[in-house]
């Protein structure tokens, strides 16, 4: 199995390649891309010079052009793939039907990967894909279990890839209005969920409030950590019972899950964290890239890598065990 | 002339409650076009789908269009049959994709791309209409500017539709708020989004109403409502315009937003009345506005 690794910048795209990633992602510095975070992405300067880092250490370079293109404004999303393509970007990880019906008429000879943020989830929508617009992998969205995945890809035509560490979404991704619903800022067409520039903490006697926008989004205790305020991870009150209704403040870890992602037939596993810095990636990355290896070698992988990672977060699975649902 | 669409129920109604909703509709001269079916949890649809005949039939005979939604989020093969059953040529029905594989099996017939399939420029449109699409209700997070360049710049034999009343959705997940909430999962949920007829209200730990959880879906917990945006969608093109049910008397509602398609009731005085019929849901027309789509902005009409 392909490892796809994380690069928000430069620095970290060096930090996988190094780590033994066999892809990084990574994307420009603007709407384009579903990681829109000040400080992140590239320049096309910079993914030149990354596409040759990375190819010279037989490392692909994926290019995340994964929004929504803006009615009448499509032109930076053309252009983004024009310059993929211009730049030798080994593939570009496309979401509208637009932008890849784009990509298919003016670049067919430049491969094609399907978004998360397309959220498609069953043969029918992904041999739509596979057929119209060439696409040659799917990014999975994270609502499948493994069984599910493996008898999808008895049926379809194309590689999938699948999440395994990081960041989790709860909601089918590309689908969710909630982070525009009270901030304005839409994740698919601005490319930032729960953004930073609408993020506060308030200190209330004891208690830290966070806030994103005007919606209260979790309460700490003086002693307790405070978590960022994305919205699908924040306690909220149902009929008196205060609860993480969505979802814990977790991520997801499924390193165990490695052979039995390797049974049901996924070519590529994920790691998210764009935002992340290079100590952290190189951490994950190396983790994952001696897993993989024990794995290959028809051995059971440890998890005692990813430990100074991961210590004290919660974890979980999500819904590649079905209970999760 | 501008019309209204009755969307497709989002809650999990009672059989009963289910079919005489739908017998009252029948009757209401305001709605010309009624969609019909499951969109959120195929775990429901067992349980309505033995009247979906006899409603169907009482819609049609009373003169409405009827059209067949289909589920939002596909994950089970189980799922992705109900789905082609629907949508099979022999069936001969008229359908709404509310993804994109139920867009795919349509291919070639005339069908309504429902406001679950992400749409928000000309180039997803150009292309899902020359796939055969006629009709497409656009996503709820679309500005005035996007459904004006859309609209006005729509290819012959397509026609849009916006929603102009009812909760917004917001998002669609694979795990099941209600039985989460319940301390179950989904496969033993219980049904437990039967017991909230127009969604379970969410409130942040301040005390302020967030959003309103229905099952595996999540919704505005504000009313859109955009009565006093509706002449200038028509300006633009706009030729549907879609009422989703909630648990009130929507004949009522119906009547409402087409008196003031007609010019008979200005939308300030309609707006009052409409809250009578949704008293516990505020208004928004946030996304409408590009601003947080939580947010009501008054009408001309309403702040003077």
């Amino acid at each position: 199995m392909e490892l796809v690794c994380p690069a928000g910048t430069p620095a970290s795209l060096r930090a996988a390649v190094d780590a033994g990633a066999d892809a990084v992602y990574l994307g420009f510095r603007d709407e384009t891309n579903a990681r829109n975070f000040p400080g992140l992405n590239f320049s096309r300067e910079e993914l030149r010079e990354g596409v040759k880092y990375a190819h010279d250490a037989g490392a692909k370079v994926l290019v995340a052009i994964n929004t929504f293109p803006k009615a009448g404004n499509p032109g930076p999303w053309h252009k983004a793939v024009d310059d993929a393509h211009e730049l030798n970007a080994d593939a570009v990880i496309l979401a509208d039907i637009g932008v890849a019906d784009y990509a298919n008429r003016n670049h067919p000879e430049l491969r094609r990967h399907l978004s998360v943020q397309a959220s498609a989830s069953n043969p029918e929508a992904i041999r739509f894909y596979a057929e119209e617009f060439g696409v040659q992998r799917v990014v999975l969205p994270r609502v499948l279990t493994v069984k599910e995945i493996a008898e999808l890809n008895a049926q379809i035509p194309v590689e999938t890839e699948v999440f395994v560490f990081g960041g989790l979404c709860v909601m089918a991704e590309g689908r969710c209005s909630l982070s525009s619903y009270v901030t304005g800022i839409s994740p698919n067409k601005e490319g930032v969920c729960s953004p930073a520039s609408h993020v506060r903490y308030e200190e209330h006697g004891d208690t830290l409030v966070t806030k994103l926008g005007e919606t209260t989004v979790n309460e700490f205790a003086a002693n307790e950590p405070a978590g960022y305020p994305t919205l699908c991870k924040g306690r909220f009150v149902a009929e008196g019972k205060a609860q993480y209704l969505f979802e814990e403040p977790t991520s997801l870890s499924v390193l165990h899950l490695l052979p039995e992602l390797a049974d049901a037939g996924v070519t590529a596993l994920k790691i998210e964290g764009r935002q992340r810095g290079r100590a952290y990636v190189a951490q994950v990355v190396g983790a994952f890239r001696k897993a993989l290896d024990a794995v290959a070698r028809g051995e059971v992988p440890s998890t005692n890598e990813l430990l100074a990672v991961t210590e004290g977060q919660k974890e979980t699975a999500g819904v590649y065990k079905r209970d999760w649902r | 002339m501008a019309k209204l669409t009755l969307g497709p129920c989002l809650f999990n109604w009672a059989p009963e409650k289910w079919r005489d909703f739908y017998f009252g509709i029948a009757d209401e001269a305001a709605i010309d076009s009624v969609y019909v079916g499951e969109v959120v949890c195929s775990k429901r649809a067992p349980f309505f789908e033995p009247v979906i005949p006899e409603v169907v039939e009482r819609l049609m005979d009373a003169g409405k269009e009827v059209v067949f939604s289909t589920l939002a989020l596909i994950m089970t093969e189980r799922e992705m049959e109900g789905v082609r059953a629907i949508a099979d040529p022999d069936a001969e029905l008229f359908v709404e994709a509310n993804d994109v594989s139920a867009a795919a099996l349509l291919k070639g017939r005339p069908h309504v791309i429902g406001p679950f399939v992400n749409v928000y420029n000309e180039g997803t449109l150009a292309y899902l209409a020359r796939q055969g699409a006629t009709r497409l209700c656009l996503p709820g997070e679309l500005p005035s500017e996007s459904i004006e360049v859309l609209t006005k710049g729509k290819p012959d034999g397509l026609d849009m539709e916006v929603q102009v009343f009812g909760r917004l959705p917001l998002a669609i997940s694979a795990r099941c708020y209600h039985a989460r909430h319940r301390g179950l999962t989904k496969d033993n949920c219980q049904y437990a989004c039967g017991d909230d007829a127009d969604g379970m209200e969410l409130d942040t730990l301040a005390g302020d109403p967030f959003v309103a959880v229905n099952g595996t879906q999540t919704l505005s917990f504000t009313c859109c409502n955009l009565s006093a945006e509706m002449a200038e969608m028509a300006d633009m093109g706009v030729e549907w315009f879609r009422l989703s049910p909630h648990d009130t008397n929507m004949g009522a509602v119906a009547r409402l937003y087409r008196a003031v398609l007609d010019g008979e009731m200005d939308p300030a005085e309609m707006d009052a009345k409409l809250q009578d019929l949704v008293p516990d849901m505020p208004f928004s027309n946030g996304f409408y506005h590009g601003v947080e789509g939580e947010v009501f902005t008054a009408s001309e009409a309403d702040s003077e």
